[in-house]
């Protein structure tokens, strides 16, 4: 403690688990932006993640309420945010938003992007596995060509809608925090922006990633055309999430409100490490210049440089470090707006607990759940092109009378 | 048609017994609206009759009636720190230097315009000497509590509502209702906001709601030794706090943020924030 601060504000109210949700979230709403580059921008390139990044935000959106939940001091009482929702409050927007995203765009776009795939698993298997596949088909178990032009116009609709949703999801995570006029540090409208930018960084990286290390494992080779358009697109993301928190940076400096000075103190000496080092320059910086000499983002003949070998490190390089910066970021904004005193005249610190409701632990576990459920979403949907069910063992069961399709020819 | 008409009145007669002239309808009717009226009354009323009843044997307090303030004159304030200590005994706050109700604060200027503030357990247990070592220009002591914002950010953002303004002006917490998410703990500009750490929901000054209904003052008020807190009716005429908004050149902390305070303080100094 330094200064002084109003006696209520030495326990520090939002900690790690809090921090958790806007990184989580984010990623949901990054992953679905570059499923969306492929589906509704027609950028052929990044095809081969688009399934990936499809599961990726559903396993990551699966998990986004439970460090909510876990830091309430009532959880039993959560369903009240349905029952009695505050009109007034953004907060109370959570669950409608949620639920939106969840039922209308992610669980409906998934259904309909895998329903040939799982009526044709469901032909094809036996036992549990069939009936898992045929309940999941819902019994809408028409192939015929109609259908299917259907399945997919449906999910380019989805698509089109999922875009400003996965913005309204982070968007409003943003409004959280940037609404709170007591707060100097969080109340800024640049701050729903500042959100879905770094949101959009941060799930190009962790698809880049995970289609990296999936490839890995599955042995096969990774599609340099895929890796260079994603570093691509990581780079163009963060030079405009960079140029958003240089101009709200550049605006607080030149007001400079009465907040300015002990904020200044804080970004100083408490946020030195997470914001100076981790946030720009490891988590912005190096990736920025990696990625801009490597990647063909900068390159007018389209042309990369280095080997293919060279430059698969430096985007992985580049893209964990990207995940440490927009993690940094998600702390600086949550801990950082808690760590001054309203009264602006001194600083409070946080002391992350190892074990705990709201520890260190408890929340690596909640950021580890996401990829269990995406490795369990994968096995039962594998997004690979390699799985996709043969369509010569397509011929509906010699059932005779039975509602099948007429067979895909 | 007119065979139908004819057959419909048919069905419509009473096959048997001598027809209800009008005057014995009406003795009938008058007779069955009788009896049947009070009993209907009855059944309906009751309910709401108990209600009230319930209310005016517990002092007929009436929200609607009252919208209450309170004035602290930073002049009279000796920082003896009663007033917090009340606070703590009469609402059950831990005892703990981290929650408060209210607290009071110590303001210490230099001659070189520099500025100490201070609140050792929230000023419970009084304040050390200053250093006088020449350099002193002046100090002074202020009180916090929650201001009871007409336009409180608090009630504002509460997901679910459990924090309300009542009819009389007074910003409450509905701890059966209080789903512990700390929103309004952040929305707070005034840091009055602490979380009760065993019935983990958000906690506050209450005016001593429980004295108010019975006509008490709040706690803190009752026992200032030197008036230096004035409670009472914002709008009505002859009140103490009314008094006291007439006579003295009054101001709300942090006014930019629009919150409109209810808690007003006279001899306010540029420096408290």
């Amino acid at each position: 403690m330094q200064g002084y601060i109003y006696p209520n504000e030495f326990e520090l109210q939002w900690g790690l688990l809090i921090v958790l949700y806007p990184y989580v979230t984010g990623l949901v709403a990054g992953a679905f932006i570059l499923a969306s580059l492929e589906r509704v921008f027609n950028v052929k390139e990044v095809q081969p993640t688009y399934r990936l990044a499809l599961l990726t935000a559903l396993a990551f959106l699966l998990v986004a309420p439970l460090p909510l939940l876990g830091h309430l001091g009532h959880p039993e009482r959560s369903y009240e945010i349905f029952l009695t929702p505050n009109r007034q409050s953004a907060m109370a927007m959570f669950g409608f938003v949620y639920a939106w995203y969840l039922a209308v765009v992610l669980l409906l776009e998934v259904w309909f992007e895998w329903r040939k795939d799982m009526v044709l698993w469901a032909r094809q298997s036996t036992g549990v596995r069939r009936w898992i596949y045929t309940a999941l088909t819902l019994g809408a178990t028409d192939l015929s060509e109609r259908a299917l032009r259907f399945d997919d116009k449906a999910g380019r609709w989805i698509t089109i809608i999922g875009i400003p949703s996965a913005f309204l999801l982070h968007g409003y995570v943003g409004f959280i925090f940037g609404s709170v006029k007591a707060n100097p540090w969080w109340s800024s409208v640049l701050m729903p922006v500042v959100f879905l930018f770094s949101a959009i960084v941060s799930g190009i990286a962790l698809v880049l990633i995970l289609y990296m290390v999936t490839s890995l494992i599955r042995a096969r080779p990774i599609d340099m055309r895929c890796l260079d358009k994603l570093a691509t697109f990581l780079f163009y993301a963060i030079i405009v999430d960079v140029s958003l928190e240089a101009l709200d940076f550049i605006h607080r400096l030149y007001e400079s409100e009465e907040s300015i000075e002990i904020l200044a103190q804080m970004v100083e000496s408490r946020l030195f490490i997470s914001l100076i080092v981790l946030q720009l320059v490891l988590g912005t910086l190096v990736p920025l210049l990696l990625l801009g000499f490597f990647s063909p983002a900068l390159r007018t003949t389209g042309r990369s440089r280095g080997s293919e070998e060279l430059r698969r490190l430096v985007y992985l390089l580049g893209a964990l470090l990207v995940e440490v910066g927009i993690f940094s970021i998600r702390w600086n904004v949550v801990v950082g707006g808690q760590l001054f005193s309203k009264s602006l005249r001194g600083l409070t610190v946080y002391k992350v607990e190892l074990l705990g409701q709201e520890g260190l632990a408890m929340a690596a576990a909640l950021l580890a759940l996401p990829f269990f459920i995406l490795w369990g979403l994968v096995t039962l949907l594998p997004p690979w092109p390699e799985a996709a069910p043969s369509e010569s063992a397509a011929a509906p069961p010699a059932a005779p009378g039975a509602p099948a399709a007429p067979a895909v020819r | 048609m007119p065979d139908e008409r004819r057959a419909a009145g048919a069905d419509a007669a009473p096959p048997q017994g001598p027809p209800l002239d009008r005057r014995q309808f009406v003795q009938f009717a008058l007779a069955a609206c009788g009896t049947a009226t009070p009993v209907l009354v009855a059944l309906t009323r009751l309910p709401a009759a108990r209600a009230q009843e319930a209310t005016a044997a517990a002092g007929a307090y009436d929200p609607t009636e009252h919208l209450y303030g309170m004035g602290i004159d930073i002049s009279r304030c000796i920082g003896c720190g009663r007033c917090v200590a009340a606070c703590k005994a009469e609402n059950d706050v831990p005892l703990d230097a981290h929650h408060f109700n209210t607290w009071v604060e110590r303001y210490t200027i230099t001659a070189d315009g520099g500025v100490t503030v201070e609140s050792p357990n929230g000023g419970m247990d009084g304040f050390p000497e200053p250093e006088a070592d020449g350099t002193l220009r002046r100090t002074f002591f202020v009180p916090k509590l929650c201001n009871h914002c007409a336009n409180a950010p608090c009630v504002q953002v509460c997901p679910v509502g459990a924090t309300f303004t009542s009819p009389d002006g007074v910003v409450l917490v509905d701890e059966q209702y209080c789903i512990g998410c700390r929103y309004c703990i952040q929305a707070c500009p005034y840091g009055v906001r602490w979380f009760h750490p065993t019935k983990r929901v958000a906690a506050k000054c209450t005016l001593c709601y429980h004295r108010l209904v019975k006509g008490k003052v709040p706690a803190c008020v009752e026992v200032c030794p030197t008036g230096a807190r004035i409670f009472g009716e914002v709008e009505h005429g002859a009140t103490p706090l009314s008094r006291f908004l007439r006579f003295n050149d009054v101001q709300v902390l942090k006014p930019h943020l629009n919150t409109r305070p209810k808690v007003y303080y006279a001899s306010l100094d540029g420096e408290v924030r």
